[in-house]
């Protein structure tokens, strides 16, 4: 479904600010396959997810989905293939439209955007059933402005609208980290629920090692550029977040310092 | 005021509405600070100003409104192909459509003096036809009727949700698979045609072009945006629409007034610019005597 052939990243080439954020990387993910990324900051797990998005363009290297290489393409021509939610509630939705408007230019993702009616009666009813199915009471606000909802529920919205048009790829940045307990794990499980229900392929960036053991059928970790551990099956099923740190020391070869991590 | 004023500034209000409305697309919608609009009214007036006095008014509003698009693609395209900062690639434009201006009309300024237009091709006049003419109130008021419908149609389909989204959230556009260059090449298109017919329909309206009508254009939109939005408010849409032309009337009234009051006609932008700061920094100044408010409540409640 995804694969990612030696990609490489250098922002301010030649300058020097020059830094290495993707070194190499090669990755092949599955349909289905829910990945979990951790690692700590600066190892370049967001700029991975940004280039799979094309937010950013490596210097080397190739991104291919389902087989079609995407890699010339600018970032909007490829999220008809890829949803996506980012780390700030307030980046994945228009707080100045309501939550049936914001819905509906999502699921326009595949359709031609002519003079139609923005919000079409037989897409209303399909909205509501989507959302009720969220559990957060939001079937009955669609006329309300995204900007009088609480973080989860913007994030929450955030990922209806992200799957709502049947991508083949679903890109999370740290979506749960801006969250509160409660909240973060609430929209957890409703990206495994969706993730199952769609069967899609999704790259989660966590900074919480549980949360990357507990989700998914896979965890890799990262480290300047580079993945440094791939695991799955038996050996992730048997992993605990004190195994994980002491074999990512391990492979680095330093000690992981990061307290956000561990938390 | 007189009944011959009051009316006066009513027409010149609705008129004017048409440029408010073009601004609210590209200052509320796009989230821009457009300068292109003291060039593309004038190029309107320009265009509509030179075809008039050859004798067709109005091929000269169509072609305003087209040369006005026109002018807005380009301050886009600076933008959006050229990378160029939103504010300065329209001040660029700007500065150019002075020049563009004065080759349309040949010379500094363009008098439309018993030429026919459209605010006198038809005569509509009540009782006495000395006594009140409603020609200008009723072609003004269709023009805008009809651009204020066609607004709220498109901005209620799927290009004007992006439109929309656009200027609120980015990411979000592009996340949905919305090349959002386009959208604001299409946006400024719409929003400068608006402000070109608006120039065009002034320049018939008044008689005379002068090159340098536009100057401080944009303040005298965002002035009527913003005043319109804070009395009339801005939910739905389509209150929010005609709040903005509520804002238009309501800013030639108070000039009008203000005139009338002994005002000196050459401090009019210096006024303009006062009225819009104090509208911009409204939202700021009413917080901390808010506060002061709430502190005394509070006060009170402890005292009591």
């Amino acid at each position: 479904m995804l694969k990612i052939q030696d990609i490489t990243m250098i922002f301010g080439q030649g300058t020097i600010n020059e830094k290495k954020a993707l070194s190499h990387v090669t990755l092949t993910a599955e349909a289905g396959e829910l990945i979990t990324i951790i690692g700590g900051n600066g190892a370049g797990k967001s700029t991975l997810i940004n280039c799979i998005s094309g937010v950013c363009s490596p210097q080397s290297g190739k991104i291919l989905i389902d087989g079609m290489d995407v890699t010339p393409l600018p970032e909007y021509k490829r999220s008809r293939y890829i949803g996506r939610v980012f780390q700030d509630p307030a980046q994945g939705t228009a707080a100045d439209m309501t939550i049936e408007e914001n819905l509906a230019l999502a699921y326009g993702k595949n359709k031609p955007r002519g003079l139609h009616r923005g919000v079409a009666k037989k897409d209303t009813l399909l909205f509501k059933d989507k959302l009720a199915a969220l559990n957060l009471g939001l079937e009955g606000r669609l006329k309300q402005k995204v900007g009088l909802l609480s973080g989860g529920q913007r994030q929450a919205l955030t990922l209806l609208m992200a799957t709502i048009a049947k991508p083949k790829l679903l890109l999370l940045d740290e979506h749960s980290a801006a969250l509160d307990p409660l909240a973060a794990k609430q929209v957890l499980a409703m990206t495994a629920r969706l993730v199952e229900e769609d069967h899609l392929c999704t790259l989660m960036v966590t900074h919480n090692m549980r949360d990357a053991l507990t989700y998914g059928n896979r965890t890799i970790m990262m480290s300047e550029g580079q993945i440094v551990l791939n695991i799955s099956g038996k050996e992730r099923e048997g992993m605990t977040v004190e195994g994980l740190v002491q074999l990512f020391e391990k492979k680095v070869g330093t000690e992981l310092n990061s307290d956000r991590m561990l938390l | 005021m007189t009944l011959i004023a009051l009316v006066g500034s009513l027409e010149l209000g609705i008129l004017y509405a048409i440029m408010a409305l073009g601004v609210f697309i590209s200052f509320r919608t796009l989230n821009t600070a457009d300068l292109t609009v003291d060039g593309s009214f004038v190029l309107g007036a320009a265009c509509s100003a030179v075809l008039t006095a050859a004798g067709y008014p109005l091929l000269g509003l169509l072609v305003g409104l087209l040369a006005g698009m026109g002018a807005g693609v380009l301050t886009a395209l600076l933008t959006t192909k050229l990378k160029i900062l939103p504010l300065l690639s329209s001040i660029l434009v700007m500065l150019a459509l002075y020049s563009v201006n004065l080759r349309v009309m040949g010379k500094a300024n363009i008098s439309l003096m018993n030429t026919p237009t459209v605010f006198n091709t038809l005569h509509l006049s009540f009782g006495d036809a000395a006594k009140f003419d409603a020609t200008k109130l009723v072609v003004g008021l269709a023009f805008l009727l009809i651009v204020m419908t066609l607004l709220f149609l498109f901005l209620k389909t799927k290009v004007g949700f992006a439109l929309r989204a656009t200027g609120d959230n980015q990411h979000m556009v592009r996340a949905c698979g919305i090349d959002t260059d386009r959208i604001q090449i299409l946006g400024l298109a719409l929003a400068n045609g608006l402000v070109g017919l608006s120039g065009g329909l002034i320049a018939q309206y008044q008689k005379f072009t002068d090159v340098s009508m536009g100057t401080g254009m944009v303040v005298i939109g965002l002035a009527s945006v913003i005043i319109g939005e804070a009395i009339f408010g801005t939910r739905p849409l389509l209150r929010r629409l005609c709040a903005v032309v509520l804002g238009s009337i309501l800013y030639r009234l108070v000039i009008a007034f203000a005139f009338q009051l002994g005002m000196p006609a050459t401090d009019l932008k210096l006024v303009s610019a006062v009225i819009v700061t104090i509208a911009l920094s409204a939202g700021l100044l009413s917080k901390p005597l808010r506060k002061h408010y709430h502190a005394k409540d509070k006060g009170g409640a402890q005292n009591a």
